[in-house]
């Protein structure tokens, strides 16, 4: 079968497949659960458990110098929305 | 914005607008809040490490300043003095001291949700310059609930040798950042964090040796290398004015090195202006494919750095913060004090002064005074 030929048929069977499907639907995605005026406690800085800056990169420094193991441990991955 | 999403989304037929509501669900209610810049802070630190015959002291300054609350510009600078009579320098050379100087200037962009962080740094050696530079881009969505950040550094470092003025050397290295932090409840995060660093160049020591049919020979380590680290931590408000905080990273390389390092923490208040904080850190990992103690055939490279040997470590440490000066609306200063104790115990790394696995005691004290405004 050539090419020109199988595209309408392999469309038609893609639009007969999507119509048979309308019952289908995608999983609602859940509501964000924890609000801005919910994160008092998030925003302490008990919560912070890592250093302040420079006691942070202090302490790192002196254990990358000594073991092989190094990376993932700044704090990038970001905050907790609630500064 | 609320009202251009509705109209499009009601022409958007059936399947098609479910995609668009889940897609939306995540980004679009991330307008509810800004991200905010760092907070304004600046920091005086004042450091000792003192353990395996190398004491290194020095003072650090941080200052942090917002713009327009659209920018955050910092600076910081940072001294280590070197006494250095560790096992390495006692039995291969003779005991010295160096001073290492480091600078960072970095610039913070706020746009809505999103956060760009542009950093430079210059760490100097009399033998060693390491010159730096950064991008940092970070995302909220979903409510701001969730967190995501990438992030590049690119390194060059030029190595030289005291003892040799005709030796010269570089190093470059490529850092790769992806973290995701997760606010699970109101009481609670977690987050994730996946560091890729891949380095080119020289990547050992001019002045070290190796051992091979017990005879020094100098190291000679592969020029390539990249790694991997992947750590997850969550940390918890316990109530009552307690929270604790657990991690765990995992990390592998291109020389057969894996690590595992585990740390737990927990920290309270006392009494209003008090806030105490204890922690352990346990970390293990085996030695790269071309170390050796003491190597008994000719191989294309060998290392006998014991950063490179099979050994675990054991730290436990204490910090107690005071808050001295507490104006709210306008500033806080806290006085900070740290010491950490850790214990090295290595598996194949002879002290060759007594026969026996080398093992020390290393101790680590911070004061510093903080100040945010």
């Amino acid at each position: 079968m050539n090419m020109p030929r199988a595209l309408p048929l392999a469309l038609l069977a893609c639009s007969a497949a999507l119509s048979g499907c309308s019952s289908f639907s995608l999983p609602k995605m859940p509501e964000p659960w924890v609000k801005p005026y919910e994160r008092e406690r998030l925003a302490d800085p008990i919560m912070k458990g890592s250093a302040d800056p420079l006691s942070g990169r202090h302490r790192e420094h002196v254990l990358v110098v000594r073991e092989a193991a190094r990376g993932a441990n700044s704090a990038q991955g970001g905050g907790c929305g609630c500064n | 914005m609320a009202a251009t999403d509705a109209r499009i989304a009601s022409r958007l037929p059936g399947l098609l607008r479910r995609a668009a509501g889940l897609l939306g669900s995540l980004l679009a209610v991330g307008g509810a809040k800004a991200i905010e810049l760092p907070e304004n802070r600046a920091e005086a630190l004042y450091h000792v490490y003192k353990g395996g015959g190398v004491t290194a002291d020095g003072p650090a300054l941080l200052v942090r300043k917002s713009l327009a609350d659209k920018v955050s510009l910092s600076g910081s600078y940072y001294v280590d003095a070197v006494s250095n009579a560790s096992i390495d320098v006692v039995t291969t050379a003779s005991p010295f001291k160096e001073k290492r100087t480091s600078y960072d200037l970095g610039i913070d962009y706020a746009h809505r949700d999103s956060l760009m962080s542009l950093s430079v740094y210059q760490s100097k050696e009399p033998d060693y310059v390491a010159d730096a530079f950064s991008l940092d881009v970070s995302h909220e969505f979903f409510g701001n609930m969730t967190t995501v950040a990438l992030g590049y550094t690119r390194a060059l470092d030029k190595v030289s040798k005291k003892t040799e003025a005709s030796f010269s050397d570089y190093a470059k290295h490529w850092q790769y950042r992806l973290g995701l932090t997760q606010v699970l409840t109101p009481s609670m995060l977690a987050s994730a964090n996946l560091e890729v660093v891949s380095d080119d160049g020289y990547l050992g020591n001019p002045y070290r040796a190796a051992r091979v049919f017990g005879a020094t020979v100098p190291e000679r380590n592969p020029r390539t290398r990249t790694s991997r680290a992947l750590k997850l931590r969550v940390i918890g408000d316990l109530g009552d004015r307690n929270a604790a905080r657990a991690e765990y990273r995992y990390f592998w390389d291109t020389w057969a090195i894996k690590a595992h390092t585990l740390e737990v923490g927990y920290s309270r208040y006392v009494g209003s202006d008090w806030l105490a904080d204890g922690f352990t850190r346990l970390y293990k990992q085996n030695d790269a494919l071309f170390y050796s103690d003491n190597a008994m055939s000719e191989t294309t490279y060998i290392s006998r750095n014991r950063q490179l040997s099979a050994f675990r470590s054991f730290g436990l440490g204490g910090k107690l913060s005071y808050t001295a000066k507490r104006v709210p609306g306008q500033y806080e200063m806290k006085i900070v004090g740290s010491i950490e104790r850790i214990r090295f115990d290595y598996k194949n790394f002879t002290d060759i002064r007594t026969g026996e696995a080398y093992k020390f005691n290393a101790n680590l004290l911070q004061l510093y005074v903080t100040a945010t405004y």
